[in-house]
């Protein structure tokens, strides 16, 4: 095993889980500007684990679900509360809102609100690395519910097709709002799935991010080296609700305490041993994120209101 | 000057464009080998190559969303849909990405893409491939509108909007394809947001753009014969629309018809109008006045089609109507 990265694949899933839940917070405060905020938590080991795969000049793009990939991509935890806050100093000047959460410098193309809206966006930034050879891979992050929008089929026909470097990975946490999988999808493997655009399909447990990792950075590779698209379905479950308002009626508490019970960051402390991730270290990371956390929080609510006159810039470049 | 046609021009902005600039590539079903559905993007294949000449699958939502990805991250793509109809299957990557992206993300990224395609009716296409949807998109903040009437727009518009940072929805009109004009041969660039004055005239304006620009040019000729001067206004641009032009010719004749082969409800005639009015109420000796398509889908059969879309004839009686109604004494 490898213990640097064991440890930052935790770090970081604890970074966002501890985010989250402060978003969470800060929303029951009243602090968010916009309504929209859809987190994670119960997710964080596919996020961790493909971000880790990717090389400095990769780009991602991602969901209305998305502060985990925006976080284990460096995104930065001051502007990102801030644009949460509704703040001229967030990402997207206090405009964009967790939804649209996006940060060009680490190639970050954007949290997307329309369902399956970017995985054409993802195919297109891929296009533009064959034709300019740029070395860059593009990962397309979405949701089982974004597999049955047409996008979706066009998409990955043409990224097959073309072996454009894009790399698609589904989040599956079985439920879209309160449609399950099973519900909505007639072929729920994707080996089969994948075969249908002649690429490889990969199934792996979604709550283990050694194991994610390991298959991103495969098919990130492949990639890479010209050999086209690979479909990851990782299968995770979200833990909360689609969004406050959302009570999960849809789905029994039995089942949800049995697949909380697979919470990815007990999953790899377990699978690391407590000689590697140690109770001391824990408790310096807890620290560490905490601090991280408030001064985030501060910069925040220091930083002065997005104002209403500033609607009308950057409609056009 | 050489003589160009409409498809000729467009071809030749294509080809300079992507001779400047690498950066510049195209896709679109069937505008490779087959050199595209209306023969714009023929010999380019030959020319640049299968890299950058693009024949894509039948997902016109892909190559519009494929577009806007490569302009995300430094590509400048020009999209081909075939026809303007289509465009139904690529509305959220235009609507909810390409037009959002810039302002959304608070100006970190630009979408400089530009979806060429046509519309129109003139050939008995039929309800599904004979539409004028240009409100649509004038109606979405973020993109730009082009909407070229003649050879030399064509290739002026096209290589602004090439050069554009936005995305650019640029609408060609399929009976104009193969119309002639004189193109200089010096390259040059005809920016976005100006109309043109195509004709002087004291009495009345005639606002109007794409293909109705040359049925506005006749209507005028032929009332010129009666002494009454049509000012004749090619709007080129739908987005940036360039009312100063509009205010300054309507200050100066008092009486406006807007002209459109669009159908009538909702369409750049009602926003001309209300823009106008707004404007220069207390100037204007009647009402402005709207030609445009009944509020009918087109049929295929081209006699029911010409009975849909405006002619001299109803361009006239509105003109005509704009003038009986005497200045009120004050
Ligand atoms: C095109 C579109 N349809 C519907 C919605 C409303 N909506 C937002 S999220 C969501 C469920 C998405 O499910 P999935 O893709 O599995 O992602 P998850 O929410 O589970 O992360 C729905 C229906 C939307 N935003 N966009």
């Amino acid at each position: 095993m490898d213990r640097e990265l064991t440890k930052s694949l935790y770090k970081t899933m604890l970074l966002i889980r501890r985010t989250e839940e402060r978003i969470l917070e800060e929303m029951m405060k009243g602090k968010l500007a916009s309504t929209m905020c859809h987190v994670s938590i119960g997710q964080e080991a596919v996020a961790a684990g493909v971000c880790d795969a990717m090389a400095p000049q990769d780009y991602l793009t991602s969901t209305h679900r998305g502060h985990g990939h925006f976080i284990a991509r460096g995104g930065g935890l001051g502007r990102m509360m801030a644009e949460l806050f509704g703040k001229e100093t967030g990402y997207c000047k206090g405009r964009g809102g967790s939804m649209h959460i996006t940060d060009i410098t680490i190639g970050h193309l954007g949290a997307n609100g329309i369902v399956g809206g970017h995985l054409g966006i993802a195919a297109g930034a891929a296009l533009w690395s064959q034709i300019s050879s740029n070395d860059a891979v593009t990962v397309c992050f979405f949701g089982e519910g974004a597999t049955n929008e047409g996008i979706t089929h066009e998409s990955l026909n043409m990224a097959a097709l073309w072996k454009l470097p894009v790399v698609f990975v589904v989040e599956n946490n079985h439920y879209a709002m309160s449609l399950a999988w099973e519900r909505s999808t007639a072929q729920l493997n994707f080996t089969e799935k994948a075969s249908a655009y002649g690429i490889p399909g990969v199934d792996v447990d979604g709550q283990d991010a050694l194991a994610v990792q390991e298959v991103a950075k495969a098919a990130i590779d492949r990639a890479r080296r010209g050999e086209g698209p690979t479909l990851i379905g990782a299968h995770t479950y979200r833990f909360l609700g689609h969004s406050r308002a959302d009570p999960s009626k849809y789905r029994s508490s039995e089942e949800e305490e049995r697949e909380r019970a697979r919470d990815p960051l007990t999953i790899l402390r377990t699978k690391a041993g407590t000689d590697v991730i140690t109770d001391s270290d824990l408790e310096a990371y807890e620290a560490e994120v905490k601090q991280q956390l408030d001064d985030a929080v501060k910069f925040a609510e220091d930083s002065p209101l997005a104002q209403p006159s500033t609607v009308f810039e950057d409609i056009y470049a | 000057m050489p003589t160009m046609m409409y498809r000729d021009a467009l071809r030749r902005a294509l080809y300079e464009e992507m001779k400047a600039d690498p950066r510049v590539f195209l896709l679109g079903e069937d505008i490779g080998l087959y050199g595209g559905a209306y023969a714009v993007t023929k010999g380019l294949l030959d020319e640049f190559g299968p890299q950058r000449v693009r024949d894509t699958p039948m997902s016109e939502a892909v190559i519009v969303g494929a577009a806007i990805g490569a302009a995300m991250i430094g590509g400048r793509p020009v999209a081909e849909i075939m026809y303007v109809d289509f465009m139904t299957l690529t509305m959220d990557q235009v609507v909810n990405q390409a037009a959002k992206i810039h302002f959304m993300f608070g100006g970190q990224i630009t979408v400089p893409c530009v979806i060429r395609t046509q519309q129109g009716t003139g050939r008995g296409a039929g309800a599904q491939h004979s539409q004028s949807l240009e409100s649509w998109f004038v109606h979405t903040p973020g993109l730009k509108v082009v909407t070229p009437a003649t050879p030399s727009d064509a290739y002026g518009l096209l290589r602004a909007s090439i050069q554009d940072d936005n995305p650019v929805i640029f609408l060609e009109h399929k009976g104009l394809y193969a119309i002639k004009e004189d193109v200089p041969e010096e390259p040059f660039v005809t920016p976005l947001g100006v109309a043109e004055v195509k004709r002087e005239g004291a009495d009345v304006t005639l606002i109007t753009y794409s293909r109705m620009v040359h049925l506005a040019l006749e209507v005028a000729a032929q009332l010129a014969e009666r002494q009454i001067g049509v000012e004749v206004i090619d709007l080129r641009t739908l987005q940036p629309l360039d009312m100063e032009t509009v205010l300054k010719s309507v200050s100066k004749t008092r009486r406006a018809v807007v002209l459109h082969e669009a159908v009538m409800t909702g369409g750049l005639g009602a926003e001309l109008s209300a823009r106008i009015t707004e404007s220069l109420f207390d100037q204007l000796l009647s009402p402005v006045r709207r030609v445009a398509a009944r509020d009918v889908p087109l049929p295929a059969n081209v006699a029911l089609e010409k009975y849909v879309v405006p002619n001299a004839e109803q361009v006239i009686s509105a003109i005509e109507e704009t003038l009986a109604v005497k200045q009120i004494v004050r």
